[in-house]
């Protein structure tokens, strides 16, 4: 578990940045009305790592990303990225990010090339080196070809990847993504996938937010879970997949399941607890083996009709229910 | 694992003002594109107006001979209110509205309003160049050559000024206005104050209609046409430079701050 706390004290000593890329003590962001969307938050990203945020829409990611890029003033505590504390040194700050929004911003009265020179250019890379930039930035996305195309003759898919390929142009030392694969199409999603791991593998400090279970697990080395702007758990995804006191997961759906059959499953061997809903039984048990005969016996015996079985390992998901009653995309 | 916050190798200033003049490159970039038909869109309106009110109406014996010399300021000051405007609320509308552009200028890195004050500086920039666009309709079309008597001082502090105050009341207008309304902003704004902002006539001739040589003392136009009277055609009569000058200066200096701070809260929450 990650149970590090920043040992700081309050003042201007802030959490060395070799291992604290980005870190957070008590952030905190009320909206005017009132709206507490992140609540006193307690952050550290180690340098090179891809960390993900995962929480449903709401629970505060994007907030936190505002706030960790400058774009949303704190009502209150401290952040620091890249050793630079975010509320003093802004524009230092924003020298060394890159940041991807969940809008497309890219520069509509400029071609697809233009795009990443210009941004280079405002990142005080020079003309020589910010058109090798845009060339190189440009076959990493794989859009060599279009570099003329005015933005708005790409594809969705192709801006998607532009707008990446951008944030990177200056060679940021932290890359923020705030759900970067919503709305793009699952083969786009792998495409990008594969982009973000090679730029993690170069030693680029990644911070991801999504409400993708899949896409946190498949990317992140750590992961923090968030709700109502409070982070409920951090660690790697198989630290967090511990969290869940067993390590399969059975789903029973049954015509007739009586009261006898669920006493018969509570009593077998390595069940660590079951769950009657209203259409399913949710057997969580120790290990799987044997446990498909065990469940087929007891049906037979108690005469109950099985639909479906299925049994799974723990995941995110039953980790996010588990700390929040709900489901990630309700 | 603490340490004193990392000193960076740059000054936030010395990145600020790179970031100002790869911006302004930028902006010059798009500019240079659209150039053609940046000229067309700021000259076809004077040219029109100095042609059929100084040489087709004359020419057939109708109006003021000599209407010529008092447009030349008017004109140039229209050209100055309106394309600064124009530069700045137009693409700001946009970019905050329809395509969220605005999030990646302001991911720039320099502060907030370091974004506002480059908008401002290059709408300054275009209002100018739309000034020197005019001056050969109004000078040339005219059946009558404009008696024009240059004061240079008066032009240089004059048209700067007018050019700041326009791109902040844009600025202002930008900020605040959402696409479908800018039309409406135009008509009911815009038109008004150009029409009514001392263009078509000198301000002190207005001493017979008492209630509107009041009025238009709150149009901010007013000011830099009648300063531009004194600086082309000094002979037609012109406000008093004392007024002039405050006016100008007490105009761009609420207009630039409430625009910039307009900016500032639209962009940061």
């Amino acid at each position: 578990m990650d149970s590090a706390a920043l040992s700081t004290r309050p003042g201007d000593l802030a959490p060395d940045f070799a291992t604290h890329t980005i870190a957070t003590r008590a952030l905190t962001k009320v909206y005017p009305g009132g709206v507490l969307a992140v609540d006193g938050l307690d952050l550290h990203v180690r340098r090179g790592e891809f960390f993900g945020l995962l929480g449903p829409n709401g629970a505060g990611k994007t907030t936190t990303v505002g706030m960790l890029t400058t774009r949303v003033v704190p009502t209150g505590g401290d952040m620091w990225v890249g050793g630079y504390d975010v509320r003093r040194q802004p524009v230092v700050v924003k020298r060394i990010i890159g940041v991807v929004t969940q809008f497309n911003t890219l520069d509509r009265r400029l071609t697809a090339w233009e795009n990443l020179y210009y941004h280079g250019r405002y990142f005080g890379l020079s003309v020589g080196e910010s058109r090798r930039e845009a060339d190189r930035v440009l076959e990493l996305v794989q859009l060599s070809d279009k570099r003329r195309a005015m933005v708005d003759f790409l594809s969705g898919g192709m801006q998607q990847r532009l707008l990446i390929g951008r944030a990177l142009a200056h060679n940021p030392e932290v890359l923020f993504l705030d759900e970067p694969t919503t709305g793009i199409d699952p083969q786009g999603r792998i495409a990008l996938w594969g982009v973000l791991s090679r730029l993690h593998s170069e030693g680029l400090t990644i911070l991801l937010t999504t409400h993708y279970m899949e896409e946190a697990e498949q990317l992140c080395e750590r992961l923090a879970i968030m709700d109502h702007g409070k982070i409920l758990a951090s660690g790697s995804p198989a630290e967090l997949k511990h969290m869940v006191d067993a390590a399969t997961i059975i789903t029973i759906q049954a015509s007739n399941a009586s009261g006898d059959f669920v006493t018969d499953l509570r009593g077998m061997p390595g069940v660590a607890s079951v769950d009657v809903r209203a259409d399913e039984i949710e057997v969580r048990a120790q290990t799987s083996r044997g446990m498909l005969p065990a469940i087929a016996n007891a049906a037979m015996s108690r005469e109950v009709e099985l639909t479906d079985v299925n049994v799974q390992p723990p995941s995110l998901e039953t980790v996010f229910i588990e700390l929040t009653g709900r489901k990630l995309r309700e | 694992m603490t340490a004193e916050a990392r000193t960076p190798s740059t000054s936030s200033l010395a990145i600020s003002l790179i970031t100002f003049r790869a911006l302004m490159e930028r902006d010059l970039k798009v500019l240079s594109r659209e150039i053609i038909a940046f000229l067309a869109r700021t000259a076809i309106q004077p040219f029109l107006f100095v042609f059929v009110f100084a040489y087709v109406q004359p020419k057939i014996g109708a109006g003021d001979p000599n209407f010529g010399d008092v447009l030349v300021p008017g004109l140039i000051a229209s050209a100055v209110v309106l394309q600064g405007i124009q530069a700045v609320a137009i693409p700001l509308v946009t970019e905050f509205s329809q395509t969220k552009e605005i999030e990646d200028r302001v991911m720039a890195p320099l502060p907030v309003w370091g974004v506002a004050a480059e908008k401002l500086v290059f709408a300054m920039l275009q209002a100018l160049i739309a000034a020197a666009a005019v001056v050969p309709f109004v000078y040339f079309v005219p059946l009558n050559r404009p008696d024009v008597e240059i004061n240079p001082i008066v032009l240089i502090t004059i048209l700067p000024l007018g050019a700041l105050l326009s791109a902040s009341v844009g600025l202002l207008i930008g900020t605040t206005v959402s696409p479908r309304q800018i039309p409406l902003v135009f008509a009911l704004l815009v038109v008004p104050l150009t029409f009514l902002g001392a263009v078509y006539y000198p301000w002190s001739d207005l001493e017979v209609i008492r209630w509107l040589q009041i009025a238009t003392l709150a149009n901010p136009l007013l000011y830099m046409s009648e300063g531009l009277r004194g600086g082309l055609t000094p002979e037609y009569g012109h406000m008093n430079y004392v007024a002039v000058y405050a006016g100008m200066v007490v105009g761009c200096t609420i207009s630039t701050y409430l625009g910039v701070r307009g900016f500032v809260r639209r962009v940061q929450t």
